[in-house]
């Protein structure tokens, strides 16, 4: 029984943590980002985590599995900047489409060898779409508040590519992540929309917005209800917060999408807020303790961790997971 | 009051089992039963306001932003936005003032909804906007091909949508056409589109009447009637209209006009009208609308006479003068200039803002005081709020574009006073690469420029080569970067190392969200020699530091800098070094060293186990220590005190009355199980760290054995590295000593209670009871450790209060594993076991020792006058091995455990 729906009915699922994080630790240098793709290339690629699908599928790959051995039941695509705009920035709009199709499908390759080992605990891909770097309700230039540095249809080309490239390469999930700005998810949905009646698919969606400050609002400045009604007209899996905040300042709007929304409830946050050195120290009991409270609460039902968290954050968050999902069972 | 013949009483809605429509700005609006009418602007409408179409025309946008702004202030809670003209090119103009609208949240707070005929608008329209908002509208006059494709796309782009009540062979005109068509577009929308029903608007057609033909007679009555059959036979579907066209034959005559859009709502509204587009200037209160007025505009309005047009006609001629207008609140003009400025600031107003600087630059001496004061004063506030989350960008954003032009209006003046050299320097500003955040940067770039700085702005993500070239080629006096994101930390030193290769020796700024004066100091400023990093906290700070480094006093400045980052470098490195750590046996070597004596030891009144069952819960609630549980509830100051405070006190009394009465049903009807079991074994303290715990007096067989952990940390002269093994007597001293071991438990029977709230979606009871329960059970084991002092160890002789109970002013500790004392949770099984602790209290372990239920406290008890709570803190992997060795567990295993407190 695989079917990601039925399983959430009866059990909490646990999201996998931080990539970049990760990939810090191997301390890759300007050639690990080049390998037997872009050697030529003439702009330094450094910091372009995403082509490491392409140029370290090792490294990945072994990220990816250094979650699932902690227990994470869905793990991301590093795919997070796959698109023709993101990509922009290092002149690869042209590697778009690799980087989602490789970034599922080597995903995909490592969960098929955790659910073979423990077909009572299959692992699911979730393709990775960012927010890119561009705003389309935001002004990029304060003096001329009506100007817009993209538009809709631009975006929706950029969001079909990275989504045809996830779905081709195996993603069993598709998750709009980071949401800052409403209408760059609005069209990162009509471009799944799109390609999934074109390829006839169904991949269940998950949505997870970003509030970014006390104000509690998105960048764009939506409150959390009104995020969630502008992104109900999808047919959504879950819907949900991460990054930007600690998961004790998470809190209070995640209940007010657990008693607003029709959909599954999601939380990936940070490992609290950035200290002054910029780094994110909270410690894996520390979130553990504050998503214990979650998860009492019955306020999520698919956790796991943005910025900061690691595989021993993920474990924590696995451990509690299975202590309430037993729970759920004895009841 | 007089209603039509069919009048059939106020019509309720009875679709109870769908969702409500619900749409969204900034905010949400959810249109439910119970919202009687919704409100939707009509003045920014090209076809219905010639002032607003002349605006657009000439591209005044400004002033056509405040009449969207004066219509949400007026109370609409939708607008319409037109801008079907032949003379404007509507598409462009639809994107360009929606974009507009974006950056303006005290309009984009409401949702939009986008008006047109013209398919090409509406889908410009709809890529411009994060909300859920309305299109105005579809229909089937062009065929069911189109209307089918419209509808869904409108659905894929997430919108409501208004029908309007027109097909192929026109618009509907009578009851039964509007019927029919309704019906049609319904089942088309619902059965084949998959339109939510929720989300459609029906438009039935206001007509005006009044109009001297015969065949208008009936143009409101049908409209009603229409209205009530929608709302009665269309599942979830709403029904708006544009009010005032039923008055169209009355132009010129605003009295009469008002009184009817009035009565055509009240009418209508009783019939299931629940949106509407209407102009509120343009409404009369109903109950104002003098009675023959109304008598005579009802009489048109429900066909009640045959003669009723004319009769309204010729009392109109009687009815004259200009109806009041109704105008959006401005009392703030009359506050003193600096309130005004404030105001303008804040709420993003500029409509006003050079008349009031005007007046500023005329009470000034120079010009540039207007900036430096009355609106820094302004822009403070704005940083304020913004800091206290009661700003949100969007709306700083909008006070920076007021800033903006009150520098530009005054920047001719400050020219023309200026005497000096045009330009007091050049300062580059850019975001780092990787980062989009440009806020803060813009401001300071404001603030320096009105300073009269040249600003070289490089915008966002500038990589670092970019930043130097630009330095080079504008010959800047000063570099500076922003950020906002934590990555951009890193970024800043990667700039920071550029300059220094390339033997650059301006000043570099640091500004923005995550930077820190520590992290310059620590990470920045070293990597650049040859010139200063200086760390700006905000933007108003950034004049001060420019002028310095800029001035002959830049010697003294970067020195008071030099000095203060490398006390901000010592103290940081304090921090650091204090933690410094000693090898496991050097840590032992330091352990805490009790000179044992017998008469230290208490000898226990019971060695063994005693089990205490269903506690009397109202012996405990004496026991509860009050202050953990308001913190439960975020409302943190001490109890009793909290129930005066002046912020909190009412609230905290609220809640403590409410404990209260949960308490005495707690008690009363017993909803909660206490149960407990205690433990006094003989124990005495091997290898340092353990502690063996025996089956009797004999010390022959080891029951158990209590592995430690020892602080690391390298201490203070003569403080020690503590275990909870040193408060027990060494074995080799002979000393024969004593430990203890409980577990409590005040959360039996609570699910069932819970379950009910539940169910309820009672929430604040279900939390009130489950932190209830916790209370019960640290009270509980409070108790229970009074009880063990006093009778079954039985050292303690004085009587102490409840207060110095509360505050642990008693001789012993009882530290739970798992906690700083002893953080290794693997220790909890073997107290269970020692105590049969699960099947006396029904205290059960999860995989991840965990407690439940989860009202449940467990310990060991020490009763050594110098055992005292500590933490062990930070440890390092020696440790950690020893660990894994003694209890034999994989090492592995065991650092996941103890992870948070090793220090890799």
């Amino acid at each position: 029984m695989n079917d990601i729906r039925e399983i959430l009915k009866s059990r909490i699922l646990v999201l996998d943590g931080a990539m970049g994080t990760m990939i810090q630790r191997y301390k890759l240098e300007e050639e690990d980002f080049r390998k037997g793709w872009f050697e030529n290339h003439p702009d330094s690629l450094k910091g372009n985590n995403d082509l490491l699908v392409l140029t370290r599928p090792d490294v990945i790959k072994a990220i990816h599995a250094e979650y699932l051995e902690a227990g994470a039941d869905i793990i991301e695509t590093n795919t997070f900047s796959g698109t023709t705009i993101a990509q922009a920035d290092y002149n690869l709009e042209k590697a778009a489409y690799d980087i989602n199709y490789y970034g599922a499908k080597i995903a995909k390759e490592v969960c098929e060898e955790f659910t073979a080992k423990n077909p009572a605990k299959p692992r699911f891909v979730a393709g990775s779409i960012g927010p890119t770097n561009m705003t389309l309700s935001i002004s990029p230039d304060v003096n001329d508040p009506g100007f817009r540095n993209t538009t809709f249809d631009k975006m929706v080309i950029a969001y079909s590519e990275q989504v045809r490239g996830l779905i081709e390469g195996g993603a069993d999930l598709l998750l709009v992540e980071t949401i800052f700005d409403t209408l760059n998810a609005k069209a990162a949905l009509f471009a799944i929309e799109e390609v999934q009646t074109e390829l006839k698919t169904e991949l269940p969606i998950m949505v997870s917005g970003t509030i970014t400050d006390a104000s509690g609002r998105t960048l764009s400045g939506q409150t959390t209800e009104a995020f969630l009604i502008s992104m109900q007209h999808a047919d959504l899996l879950s819907i949900g917060l991460n990054c930007a905040l600690g998961a004790d300042a998470l809190r209070p709007y995640l209940q007010v999408l657990k008693q607003k929304a029709p959909f599954y409830i999601s939380a990936h946050p940070n490992a609290g807020l950035p200290n002054e050195m910029g780094e994110y120290d909270e410690s894996p009991e520390m979130m553990a303790g504050q998503i214990d409270t979650f998860l009492e609460e019955k306020l999520v039902n698919i956790i796991g961790g943005c910025c900061g968290t690691t595989p021993d954050h993920i474990k924590e968050m696995a451990l509690l997971a299975e202590k309430y999902n037993q729970l759920n069972t004895k009841n | 009051m007089s209603l039509h013949p069919d009048y059939k009483g106020k019509y309720e809605y009875k679709w109870n089992h769908l969702p409500n429509m619900k749409l969204s700005g900034l905010e949400p609006l959810e249109v439910s039963p119970e919202v009687n009418f919704i409100n939707i602007g009509e003045r920014t409408n090209v076809a219905g306001s010639r002032k607003f179409l002349r605006l657009i025309k000439e591209e005044e946008y400004d002033e056509a932003l405040s009449i969207a702004r004066n219509q949400v202030e007026g109370g609409a809670q939708i607008i319409d936005i037109n801008m079907d003209d032949g003379l404007i090119d509507g598409k462009e103009a639809m994107v360009k003032f929606l974009n507009l609208i974006a950056s303006e949240p005290d309009i984009s707070r409401v949702p939009i909804m986008i008006d047109s005929s013209k398919w090409e608008i509406v889908e410009a329209g709809l890529q411009c906007v994060q909300g859920k908002c309305v299109v105005n509208s579809i229909s089937l006059k062009e065929g069911k091909e189109k209307f089918v494709t419209e509808a869904k796309k409108i659905r894929q782009y997430g919108a409501a949508v208004v029908v309007m009540a027109f097909d192929e062979d026109g618009q509907a005109d009578t009851y039964q056409r509007r019927v029919d068509i309704c019906e049609r577009s319904y089942r088309i929308l619902v059965d084949e589109v998959n339109f939510p029903p929720q989300d459609i608007i029906f438009d039935p057609n206001v007509f005006p009447v009044a109009t001297g033909m015969d065949e208008h007679k009936l143009n409101a009555l049908d409209f009603f009637q229409a209205t009530r059959w929608i709302r009665e036979n269309l599942p979830g579907a709403h029904v708006s209209g544009g009010i005032s066209n039923v008055s169209f034959s009355f132009r010129g005559n605003n009295v009469v006009r008002e009184a009817m859009h009035s009565a055509f709502l009240f009418h209508a509204i009783k019939e299931g009208l629940d949106m509407g587009i209407v102009n509120p200037s343009m409404l009369e209160v109903y109950d104002d609308i003098p009675k023959d007025l109304l008598l005579h505009v009802e009489d048109v309005l429900l066909n009640r006479r045959s003669d009723a047009t004319e009769r309204l006609l010729a009392f109109a001629e009687t009815v004259t003068g200009e109806s009041k207008a109704k105008t959006i609140d401005l009392s703030w003009r009359e506050a003193p200039l600096q309130d005004r400025i404030s105001h303008a600031l804040v709420k993003g107003i500029a409509d006003y803002i050079e008349e009031d600087v005007e007046t500023a630059r005329n009470e000034v001496a120079e010009p540039i005081e207007v900036i430096e004061g009355h609106l820094m004063i302004g822009m403070n506030i704005v940083g304020d709020l913004f800091g206290a989350g009661k700003m949100f960008l969007p709306q700083v954003v909008k006070s920076a574009r007021v800033m903006k032009k009150a520098v530009a209006y005054l920047l001719p003046y400050i020219e023309a006073s200026k005497t000096e050299s045009r330009s007091k320097g050049k300062v580059l500003l850019a975001t780092v690469k990787g980062d989009v955040h440009d806020i803060g940067k813009n401001i300071v770039g404001v603030v320096l420029g009105c300073n009269n700085y040249d600003i070289i702005d490089l915008g966002v993500m500038v990589p670092g080569n970019k930043i130097l070239e630009a330095a080079q080629e504008h010959q800047v006096d000063i570099i500076g970067l922003s950020g906002l994101i934590t990555p951009s930390l890193d970024e800043m030193v990667h700039v920071a190392k550029e300059m220094e290769n390339a033997g650059m020796n301006l000043p570099l700024l640091i500004g923005g969200a995550t930077t820190s004066k520590v992290h310059t100091a620590v990470k920045i400023d070293q990597h650049y020699t040859k010139g200063q990093t200086v760390h700006v906290l905000d933007a108003s700070r950034s004049v001060t530091v420019v002028s310095e480094l800029l001035s002959d006093k830049k010697p003294q400045f970067v020195e008071s800098i030099q000095a203060e980052y490398d006390k901000v470098r010592t103290n940081y490195a304090k921090k650091k070094g204090f933690k410094k750590f000693l090898s496991l046996n050097e840590a032992r070597e330091n352990k805490l060293k009790i000179n044992w004596k017998i008469e230290d030891i208490a000898q226990p009144k019971k060695i063994g186990t005693t089990a205490l069952k269903d506690y009397d819960l109202s012996e405990l609630r004496g026991y509860i220590d009050w202050t953990p549980f308001f913190h439960t509830w975020e409302l943190r100051a001490k109890y009793p005190q909290i129930l005066e405070h002046p912020d909190m006190g009412a609230e905290a009394t609220k809640l403590f009355e409410d404990a209260n009465q949960m308490l005495d049903k707690i008690i009363n009807e017993k909803w909660i199980i206490a149960n407990a079991v205690v433990g006094i074994w003989p124990a005495n303290s091997v290898n340092d760290d353990d502690i063996e715990i025996y089956e009797n007096e004999e010390r022959t067989e080891v029951a158990y054995t209590q592995y430690g952990l020892r602080q690391q940390i390298k201490k203070a002269a003569k403080a020690s590295n503590i275990c909870v093994a040193d408060f027990i007597a060494p074995k080799e001293s002979g000393i024969k000593d004593y430990i203890g071991g409980f577990v409590v438990t005040a959360g039996q029977g609570i699910e069932e209670q819970l379950a009910k709230y539940e169910a309820d979606h009672d929430d604040y009871h279900s939390i009130l009871l489950k932190a209830l329960a916790d209370r019960l059970a640290e009270a509980f084991a409070e108790r229970l450790h009074e009880l063990v002092r006093k009778d079954y160890w039985g050292y303690e002789k004085e009587q102490l209060s409840k207060e110095d109970l509360i505050k642990e002013k008693y001789r012993g500790i009882r530290p739970a594993p798992g906690y700083p004392a002893n953080p290794d949770h693997t220790e909890k099984p073997g107290l269970f076991e020692l105590l049969n602790a699960t099947e006396i209290t029904g205290v059960s372990l999860t995989d991840s020792m965990a407690m439940y239920p989860t009202a449940s406290v467990s310990g060991w008890y020490f009763a050594h006058p110098e055992a005292q709570y500590f933490g062990v803190g930070k440890i390092k992997l020696d440790q950690v091995e020893r660990l894994a060795n003694a209890k034999n567990i994989p090492l592995e295993r065991m650092k996941q455990w103890l992870s948070s407190n090793l220090e890799e």
